[in-house]
């Protein structure tokens, strides 16, 4: 990066004029009830899982310790009955949350970093090397991501890790389109144009002019990709690519088909991990639907 | 597992680069990347299965069941362990040449013929499941967008959603205990039904109700939210005002000038995202044990049977992207704005 602008390192009235957007931003996503609602769902259930260890005690998740009898309906004791080994249904819903939002998360970071990379290179550097990249990014678009999962998975090994990386190697394209024509869009205005005339390098169009343009998108993209990738998650560890031992929703759900409760019919074993994972989700693109239509004006349907 | 609920922009791939060049160039460049991202999947299965196989190939194959040392050396034969990687890249390529994908350890037959007794139900599913979730989607995606925020809109999209938002085979295993024997809980056909047509036929469409409904549950809610943002951008373009000056009837302004506008995007998204049904097909035939390639992938993941994940991996990925190929060019012929330039 050559010589900076001084003019430009002042945070002042930029700063001012963001944290006026933000405001403002605030105030539109407040007016969309479906997000307000989502959002506080969210924040609801990441603070009962982060919580778990105080509020509950640990020892109802280990199946030694186990105190219930052999998948119990519904009680006093058991507000949701218990599992195959006698734990409660609702301690493990609360604990499974733990794995699955962090799985959920980490697998969307990741996917979202790599594809805002790609997404921004693309869209700032052009020439045959993105061109490349492009068609890489539209072959994988193109990909049934569960198949390249499960094909991921096999050969590095069942665990929490592996989900994640199945889930943020195979879900990057859409992210990586999006952020490349944000890139584009941003890049064919004017004030592109002045930094570059008074000096500013890649480094500084890209990290001074493009990224803010195109965070705000990726931050939507970002909270309607958790939902997908918690779906992701269950589904993997349904199909047995998970860690056997951890007790995430979607392992649940496995154990709940292979200990005989779909034929037993204990829907209270089955019911609750999955409308947990719905609900979840649900919040998820609710939120991220109402910063959508905050950022883009011609969604907003009235 | 890539998420659609709201780009609603026709990708690059549906519009051709430049203009100019006639219908022959355009095939020519489609049938081109088509071909590119086969070669790159028969390279990808090849680098999964083979490169990145962690430890002993053989002890792999065998999942460390004793083998004698002649064992062993055969099974390193017949899988061409024993040569460079190189070698097995060009054997790999040879056999693959020939439709040949190796031996399945689990069901001791070739790959290849194993798949090929598969595809049928998966087909029928799909094909079924596809067409259904299609109709629905566009029918409710159009009805909703046309009379967006009443309580039909509202109702529709929540269903939608909700629906989206719940993993397949957690619907497919409430439906299972819902219906409480109603249906069979998996299968394509009882044994004991009688070898004619008609019976074997019903019985088939018996079986076929719950996994049909599930993988429609789930992929309908994607063509309808897409179908429904697509509808109310377009409902705001201006030749709609025009048509409806014209005094054309609301039905009519949406069927000849909305409808036709929005589906191409619309389209474009089913078939991108043609993966999704794959997904989907894997974990429904799962949940009811329906024979097809899904459930194969998920009886060669419990063994692991590298070679028959190797061959359905290939399948899966190949379909996927010969679709994509069939969607483009029937886009060309459909869509008079992408032929004309």
């Amino acid at each position: 990066m050559t010589a900076p602008e001084p003019v430009e390192r002042t945070p002042g009235p930029a700063w001012a004029r963001r944290r006026a957007a933000a405001r403002r931003a605030w105030g539109e996503f407040t007016r969309h009830r479906a997000g307000v609602l989502g959002l506080g769902v969210l924040v609801l259930v990441i603070a009962l899982a982060a919580l778990a260890p105080l509020i509950t005690d640990a020892d109802g998740v280990d199946v030694t310790r186990a105190t219930g009898g052999r998948l119990e309906p519904p009680g006093g004791r058991y507000w949701l009955g218990t599992d195959e080994s006698g734990r409660s249904v609702l301690l493990l819903v609360l604990w499974g949350a733990r794995i699955s939002l962090l799985v959920g998360l980490s697998a969307t970071l990741l996917s979202i970093a790599i594809g805002t990379v790609v997404g921004i290179l693309t869209g700032h550097f052009g020439g045959w090397g993105s061109a490349l990249l492009m068609r890489l990014t539209d072959f994988f678009l193109v990909l049934p991501s569960l198949v390249l999962a499960i094909a991921l998975s096999t050969v590095i090994g069942p665990g929490v890790g592996t989900i994640v990386l199945a889930i943020g190697v195979t879900s990057w394209p859409s992210a990586a389109r999006l952020v490349r024509a944000q890139t584009l869009g941003v890049e064919a205005r004017p004030y592109i144009e002045r930094s570059r005339a008074l000096g500013g390098g890649h480094l500084h169009v890209i990290g001074k002019h493009v990224l803010p343009g195109v965070l705000p998108l990726v931050l939507v993209n970002t909270t309607l990709a958790v939902g997908t990738a918690i779906v992701a998650e269950s589904t993997l560890a349904f199909l047995g690519l998970g860690d056997p031992v951890a007790i995430s929703w979607g392992s649940m759900l496995r154990s709940a088909s292979n200990s005989g409760a779909v034929t037993a019919g204990a829907w209270w074993y089955l019911v609750p991990p999955g409308l947990a994972i719905a609900v979840v989700v649900l919040a998820f693109t609710l939120c991220g639907r109402a910063m959508e239509s905050v950022l883009n004006p011609r969604l907003r349907e009235r | 597992m890539t998420d659609a609920l709201t780009t609603v922009e026709p990708p690059a791939a549906a519009t051709p680069r430049g203009g100019g060049g006639g219908t022959l160039r355009y095939v020519l460049s489609k049938v081109g990347a088509a071909l590119i991202s086969l070669g790159l999947i028969v390279v990808l299965g090849f680098v999964l299965f083979r490169v990145l196989l962690p430890g002993d190939p053989v002890r792999t194959l065998t999942r460390g069941a004793p083998v004698t040392p002649e064992g062993a050396a055969a099974l390193e034969r017949e899988y061409g362990f024993d040569l460079p990687l190189w070698g097995q890249f060009t054997r790999y390529l040879g056999n693959l040449a020939h439709g040949d994908l190796d031996r399945s350890l689990v069901f001791k037959v070739p790959v290849a013929q194993k798949i090929g007794e598969r595809l049928g139900p998966t087909l029928l599913l799909v094909g079924v499941g596809t067409l259904i979730a299609v109709v629905l989607g566009l029918w409710l995606g159009t009805r909703t967008a046309w009379r967006r925020g009443s309580r039909f809109d509202r109702t529709a999209t929540g269903i939608a959603l909700a629906l989206w938002s719940a993993p397949t085979f957690w619907l497919g295993l409430v439906l299972l205990t819902a219906t409480g024997g109603l249906f069979p809980s998996g299968g394509i056909t009882y044994p004991d039904t009688p070898p004619d047509f008609l019976s074997q036929a019903l019985d088939t469409a018996h079986h076929m109700v719950l996994p049909t409904i599930t993988l429609v549950a789930v992929v309908y809610a994607q063509y309808q939210l897409v179908m429904r943002s697509s509808l109310v951008e377009e409902m705001h373009a201006e030749h709609l005002l025009t048509a409806r000056a014209k005094g054309l009837r609301d039905d009519e302004v949406r069927r000849r000038h909305a409808v036709p506008n929005a589906l191409l995007p619309t389209v474009t998204l089913v078939f991108l995202h043609l993966g999704l049904v794959v997904s989907g097909a894997i974990t429904v035939e799962t949940v009811f044990s329906w024979p097809g390639l899904g459930l194969l992938t998920f009886e060669a993941l419990r063994f692991p049977d590298y070679p028959l994940l190797q061959g359905t991996f290939l399948v899966l990925a190949a379909a996927v992207v010969v679709m994509n190929l069939v969607a483009d060019l029937l886009l060309r012929v459909l869509d008079p704005r992408v032929r004309a330039s």
